[in-house]
């Protein structure tokens, strides 16, 4: 089992064995067999329709597998896991009031507005979280997960159609999550995000894994046809 | 001979008449309860039938959004049936008093208060369900969630319930009986002294009772222009 050099802690293990999952009478997702120990950020890359985000939904447990299983290792008990969905789902109240409802250590009001503070969303903690810009909101559902300390951040596309100053908050929150030893799984069609986050990469086409390796001889020598392709902007279909 | 009874209709508003004002406060407190008894029913089976997975959900759900456009004089009548001395609650001696018309209004409202609760609860289960599962909150915590964030929507559908029971007639009086000083509310008396020719106070009646109605509806705007600030519509 690797470790991270600074802490000495353990990595957690993700072990999806032999996955699939059949919806309305088809395979999405065939025969996944991964062990994703890798710390840092694990990129899931590939064409619309792949099955990535039902991958990690199966891996968050909000889909159960059709048959196999998913374990996790090198932590006691299952890890604490949150999502960030692409479409960011916020509670009808302040922006403060979302933070609150998700803070289950009864965390400190400071300690709060820090987390705020860190999406540049402070000055906007009294405002109803529904009327914020596209970028606040997945700002906020970010801070929003990581404020429940988790072991394991599920995120999927959390920065698609965003203004580069929201994907540049993210990003950063994001490594900096890595340096907290927070492992992330992240869903991208953006592939110089892929580059600068990633430490391994998962490329699924057609509910397949076609590829898993790091992140470096994935982008400068992948293996497979569909790969190469992807990464050179051609359509895969 | 309208305008003498818009005069008087105003005369006895502004004087306070006593008789008027007992018919008043009379309706009032009959629908009030009615609506407490039916919120307490109401929201309860409208989130469990928004949230809850059982078999038969879709069937309650279908009978439920039927009961909504129930006739009145039906209602009235199966609590007639129920509460004369014949019927199985007979022995209660509850017929003709204002308790049945209680329980008339309850059995028109507490459907639509359910119906309605029911499909502002599964809009906002749907849009809420991934979150809650990936945040872990317990199903008390969540569910207080859905009723705090769809508060707005649900007092439209309380203030709803309340309108129906307000100026609804044909209940009550088949289980009232409209009499004087005993169950004889605003729609009951309207009806008797339009039918009397006493239009003034049918009249006198009919604007407060329009009155009260126009401030339900204006209720529900502000509620609604509300419930638009924090995205809640």
């Amino acid at each position: 089992m690797r470790e991270t050099r600074d802490s000495g802690k353990p990595n957690l293990q993700i072990s999806v064995n032999n996955l699939c999952l059949d919806m309305l009478g088809s395979r999405v997702l065939d025969q996944i067999d991964l062990t994703i120990d890798q710390p840092g950020v694990t990129m899931i890359l590939g064409p619309n329709g792949a099955g990535k985000s039902l991958l990690l939904k199966c891996i968050h447990g909000l889909l159960s597998p059709t048959q196999g299983s998913i374990g996790f290792n090198g932590l006691n008990g299952n890890p604490k896991q949150a999502m960030v969905f692409q479409k960011p789902v916020l509670l009808r109240r302040s922006v403060m009031d979302n933070m609150r409802f998700a803070d289950q250590d009864r965390q400190t009001q400071s300690e709060l507005e820090q987390a705020l503070d860190s999406v540049q969303l402070l000055e906007k903690r009294e405002h109803p979280a529904t009327q914020l810009s596209g970028g606040e909101q997945q700002r906020l559902a970010l801070a929003r997960a990581l404020l429940t300390k988790p072991d394991l951040l599920l995120l999927d596309e959390p920065t698609a159609s965003l203004d580069p100053a929201s994907v540049l908050i993210i990003e950063k929150l994001i490594q900096q999550a890595t340096r907290q030893h927070i492992k992330s799984i992240f869903i991208s069609h953006d592939i110089g995000q892929a580059r600068r986050l990633s430490a391994d990469v998962i490329f699924l086409n057609r509910g397949l894994v076609i590829e898993y390796s790091d992140a470096a001889p994935f982008f400068f020598a992948p293996h497979s046809n569909e790969a190469k392709a992807f990464l050179s902007g051609e359509i895969v279909l | 001979m309208l305008t003498e009874a818009f005069s008087e209709a105003f005369r006895l508003i502004l004087s306070a008449d006593a008789d008027l004002f007992e018919i008043l406060w009379l309706s009032v407190q009959v629908s009030l309860t009615a609506l407490l008894v039916s919120i307490v029913l109401g929201l309860p089976i409208g989130t469990t039938l928004a949230i809850a997975n059982f078999p038969g959900k879709n069937v309650c759900i279908t009978v439920i959004n039927s009961l909504m456009g129930m006739p009145p004089v039906v209602v009235g009548l199966l609590v007639y049936l129920a509460l004369s001395r014949s019927g199985p609650f007979g022995v209660f001696g509850l017929l003709y008093t204002p308790s049945a018309m209680v329980i008339a209004q309850v059995l028109l409202i507490t459907p639509i208060i359910a119906a309605l609760t029911c499909q502002v609860m599964d809009d906002l289960h749907k849009e809420y369900r991934d979150l809650f599962f990936s945040l872990s909150i317990p199903l008390n915590k969540a569910v207080a969630a859905y009723l705090w964030d769809a508060r707005y929507s649900l007092i439209t559908a309380v203030l709803a319930g309340f309108g129906r029971a307000i100026s609804e007639v044909g209940a009550v009086m088949i289980v009232g009986g409209n009499i004087d000083h005993l169950t004889r509310v605003m729609t009951t008396a309207i009806a008797l002294e339009t039918s009397r020719g006493e239009l003034s106070v049918a009249l006198g009646l009919g604007i407060v009772l329009l009155a009260l109605a126009l401030s339900v509806n204006g209720l529900v705007t502000t509620v609604r222009s509300r419930a638009r600030y924090y995205g809640c519509a």
